[in-house]
Order: C-alpha cells, then structure tokens, then sequence
C-alpha cells in the first residue's frame, strides 16, 4: 500500500525541555480522510508542523508520499498543501496575488497559476472577493483563502490544522462538502480538529493523541465499536409522567421530558420500538444523546491522564 | 525543483518585493526624494557656497555621490529589514518555509528586492541631483560596480537584522545607532584629509568609507581611498553576510521552532 504519509519515532524536544512528542509513529494510506485528535497541548500541530517544515523535529523520520524530508525535502513539500490554525497571510495584499504568490513559490507561471487560483478561488466562494484586501474579509472567508491558497499547486495530500474553528455551522458545512469532494477526487486529507462531530462526519481513519503519545490509531468504525452503551434520546408524541420498564433496557426521563433508553453493544434497537408499541407509546423523533466519538475521546484521554498521574506516583 | 521553477520562485519573491515598496510608495519612495532635496538645498547650496571647494570640486558636487549612496545604503537595508521581519510578525513567512523554494533562492529573492528599492531610491536621488549641479561620470564601470555591490551588501545586512529581531524595536536599533553613524562619518559630507591623523586612521576602519569613495571616485575620480581596496572589501563582507544569512536560514533562526 502507498502511504500518502508515514512517521517513525518522531520525537520533539523544544528548547525549554519540554518533550512534545515522545516518538510517534504514524502512517496515512493515499487516498484516506484522516483525523489526528487530541486535547490541547497534545501534539497534534507539531506534528504537523514537523511535517510542514515549520518545525525542526529532534529525533525520527518523515516520509511524504515515500519522499523523505531530511534527504527529499523538495519532492515532499511538493505533494504537500497546508491549511493553518492560525491566519498567516499578508493582509495586506489582495486574494488573487496571495494565491498566485503561493503558486509561483512552487515554480507555477504566473498564466497557469492564475488558471488554478481562479478555479479555486470559485470553487471556495470567494471569486468575487479576488482583488480585496485579505484584512477586510470575513473569518470564514480567510479560512477559505487558506484552502484555495493550499490548494493552488495541486497538491495530492492536504493538511488542515482546526479548519473550521470560529466558523459558523452553515459554512462549516460547505467546508465539508468541499473537502469530501476534494477527497473522492484523490486527494489524501489529514485533519486535526476540536469538533469531534466533524472526524465523525468526514473521516474513514483516527488517531487520537496525547502528552506527545499516540493512544490509538485505527478506524473510525473499530473506534466506535469500543464503546459499550450508546443513549438514545426519543420524542414522543404525549409527555410521559415517568420513565416505562423496557425488557433488557435501561430507561429514564430527561430533563426536558424526552425518554432516554441506553442501549448495550449487540443490542438491536428493534426491541425498544416493539416494547413501545405494545406500551402504546408514540415516537416521533430520536437522536443520540452524545456524540459517540466525544464520548470515546474523553474516555480515553482520561485514562492516559489517570495512567500518567498513576506511573508518576510509582516513580515517587 | 527545476531551473525554471527556481526562475519562476526567484521572480515571484523579487515581484511581490517591488509590488510592495511601490504599493506603500508614500513611506517609501517620496521621503527619501525630500530628505535629498532638503540636503542639497542646505548642506550644498546655503552652507556649501560658504565652504567652497572639497577634493578640487565645488561642495555640491562633492557632496552629492555620498548622498546617492546614502540614499542607497539606507533604503536597501530598511526595505529588506522591514519586509522580512513583517513576513515573520505576521507568519506569512510560512507561506515560503512550506514550499519546495531553497534557502539561496530565498535570500537572493529579498536582496534583490532591497536593491531594486536601493537602486530606484539611488536613481530619483541622482535625478533630484542634477537640478543642482551638472555630473560628468568619470568611470562608469566603476561607479555601477560600487553601487550595486554596496546595495546587494545592506540587503544581507538588512536580512540578517530581521531573522534576529524578535520585536519592532530590534530592526530600528540598527538603523538608528549603527547605520546612520558610521554614514555621517564615512565621508559623505567631508574628505577625511581635513581630519586629524588619529581621527583619519580611525574612519579608515568604517566600511561605508570605503563604499562612498568607491562611488566617489566612479563620479568625480577622486577617492581618500583605493577604488580597488573599496571593491575588495565590499566583496568580502558580502561572502561572510551571505555564508551567515544561509546559515542562519539553514537552521531556521527566529523562524522555525
């Protein structure tokens, strides 16, 4: 299998000490939507940043679409779009010239680059915007600036670092939608994000990161699959003064008058309408009650934090 | 990366260099323009009539290739100071470190940026000069050579400040307490035989001395220094400015974590 990325041991000791990465591995097949997710502080944009270039890693190797960094260095950055946290372009110059710019930084003419800048640029949205000022867009906009100017060389593997953060749901939406296209075209993406929901939606692959470790790195469906007890919250159609006895379920009612039902895994939820029905019960809607994989993430950050705190005390 | 993408990454750093000073050209253009005015009126025109000739010249004329290179000196270095250091300010300066463009074609791009600010702001300057006196060039070659040497030099000075600087104030330190010294007192304004011998001696270790007779001598053929010995040394500082930048750039000094 091609591997659009692969880390080895990578380890990253800033000047203070501080061990940011205590030898990672970690390998992206092409053509995958993965997520890279952690708390803050984790590890995740060094790890990014060593790949990017932005950061000088201490220890490990880094290969980009089998291009090493240390000894191909041009041939990897070739293959690689980056979309940062934070804005990191001049606002001063209008859309069109950053993207164009961008371009020209990858040896593209300026007559092709700007074929490519307006495909993208009308592709995001922002086609209209093209000789503003980048300090007069919008938050959203800006983001969307990153990605055209990412993508602008064509790059076959995407990193984006919080992409949506601080964007409204509609857009953030949209930004989906592109990305997913971006994806069925072939283009390999690597995401870090808060918004748990949004690797849920989008990615095929997850590693879940931190203090510098890896905790897990598998498939979104493998990950899901670990969680136990998954709650399901149902609307009915009348209030229920308290919570039915449902065969094999736990059940209760929530604050707001809805019916929670806790399902264990390898239990169907056919059960739970049969048992309703024979109750008389309507339901009108039902969704889960947590996000699964927050719910996950949590549990297993907690656990490292639980284990670190654990073997720190056995070395006192 | 090819030839030609190195080509098109190169005019791409030079490009957007020019298309900034020009977009800002009322900070960057004009001052220089006027502060040169103002000297010529004054120091050349009112006191300098006062003064009479300098090195078998009128003031004006001797005065006014110093002030060229002044201009020059000052301009390539702000440029390239200020425009690397508002790249790191506002981290577009990751735009660069992701691409595929080497260190050298990054550092050639900024210094040919500062010297097209450098070389314009040295062209208006000359223009500006002759509302006031007449220039015969008395070696062509040579005063191009000096110029642009001299130029390409305060640009990797310029370069080297703003990788270092980690604030607003560290690019005008330089500038304020280095540059402009050692500019007063490299012989734009007097010839370094009116000095004492212990004061000569002392400005023949001022390296902008040497530039503004260099530059001096390719206007008027006189020169309180070897033209050649100019030339040299200029070409030594560029080498040990360059090998620094690369290195600097290499290591990713105030620019990389």
């Amino acid at each position: 299998m091609t591997h659009a990325l692969e880390i080895e041991g990578l380890i990253k000791t800033y000047g203070d000490g501080f061990e940011a990465l205590k030898g990672i591995d970690l390998h992206v097949a092409e053509g995958d939507f993965f997520a890279l997710l952690g708390p803050n502080g984790a590890g995740k944009s060094t790890t990014l940043g060593i790949v990017c270039s932005l950061v000088n890693k201490s220890a490990g190797k880094v290969q980009v679409f089998g291009n090493d960094i240390d000894t191909h260095l041009s041939d990897a950055k070739l293959n690689l779009g980056v979309v940062p946290q934070e804005f990191n372009f001049n606002q001063f110059e209008k859309v069109f010239d950053i993207v164009t710019t961008q371009a020209g930084y990858y040896g593209i003419p300026l007559k092709q680059a700007s074929v490519s800048a307006e495909k993208y640029l009308k592709k995001l949205g922002l086609w209209e915007k093209r000789d503003t000022p980048a300090r007069m867009l919008s938050g959203g906009m800006k983001r969307r600036l990153m990605i055209a100017r990412a993508l602008v060389h064509e790059p076959k593997l995407l990193i984006l670092d919080e992409p949506t953060a601080g964007v409204d749901i509609e857009l953030r939406r949209s930004m989906w939608a592109f990305l997913e296209e971006m994806n069925r075209q072939g283009t390999t993406i690597i995401l870090t994000t808060h918004y748990l929901e949004e690797a849920e939606a989008l990615c095929r692959n997850i590693a879940i990161i931190d203090h510098g470790r890896i905790l897990k790195n598998t498939s979104k469906k493998d990950l899901l699959q670990e969680l136990s007890v998954e709650t399901f919250v149902l609307d009915t159609a009348t209030p229920l003064a308290s919570a039915p006895e449902l065969a094999g379920f736990s059940t209760r009612i929530d604050g707001e008058g809805a019916l929670e039902v806790d399902v264990q895994k390898g239990q169907g939820l056919n059960q739970v309408f049969v048992q309703l029905d024979k109750l008389d019960i309507k339901v009108v809607s039902m969704r889960t009650k947590a996000n699964r994989l927050e719910e996950l993430f949590i549990r297993m950050v907690e656990e490292n934090a639980s284990e670190s705190k654990n073997s720190l005390e056995g070395v006192a | 990366m090819r030839a030609q993408a190195l080509a098109t990454a190169f005019n791409t750093i030079v490009t957007r260099e020019i298309r900034r000073f020009t977009r800002i050209w009322a900070q960057t253009l004009l001052p220089p323009a006027v502060t040169m005015t103002l000297y010529f009126i004054i120091f050349g025109n009112l006191i300098g009539a006062r003064i009479g000739e300098m090195g078998g010249f009128d003031y004006m004329a001797f005065i006014v290739p110093g002030l060229i290179m002044m201009a020059v000196i000052t301009n390539s270095y702000a440029n390239v100071v200020s425009s690397f250091f508002s790249m790191k300010f506002q981290r577009s300066i990751e735009e660069l470190l992701v691409s595929p463009v080497p260190n050298w074609v990054i550092l050639a791009g900024y210094v040919c940026g500062g010297m097209a600010r450098g070389l314009g702001i040295g062209l208006i300057v000359t223009l500006l000069s002759l509302a006031f006196t007449s220039l015969t060039i008395h070696s062509l070659p040579m005063m191009v050579v000096t110029v642009f040497l001299t130029s390409a030099l305060f640009s990797l000075g310029g370069f080297i400040n703003a990788m270092l600087a980690t604030k607003f104030d560290d690019i005008s330190i330089v500038p304020t307490f280095v540059l402009t010294p050692l500019t007063y007192l490299g012989g734009v304004f007097y010839s370094i035989d009116m000095l004492p011998e212990f004061w000569q001696g002392v400005s023949m270790v001022n390296p902008i001395l040497y530039m503004v007779n260099g530059f001096r001598y390719g206007i008027l053929g006189v020169s309180d220094v070897n033209p050649f010995v100019s030339l040299g040394m200029i070409l030594v500082f560029i080498a040990l400015l360059a090998f620094i930048a690369l290195k600097m750039l290499a290591r990713g000094k105030g620019i990389r974590h």
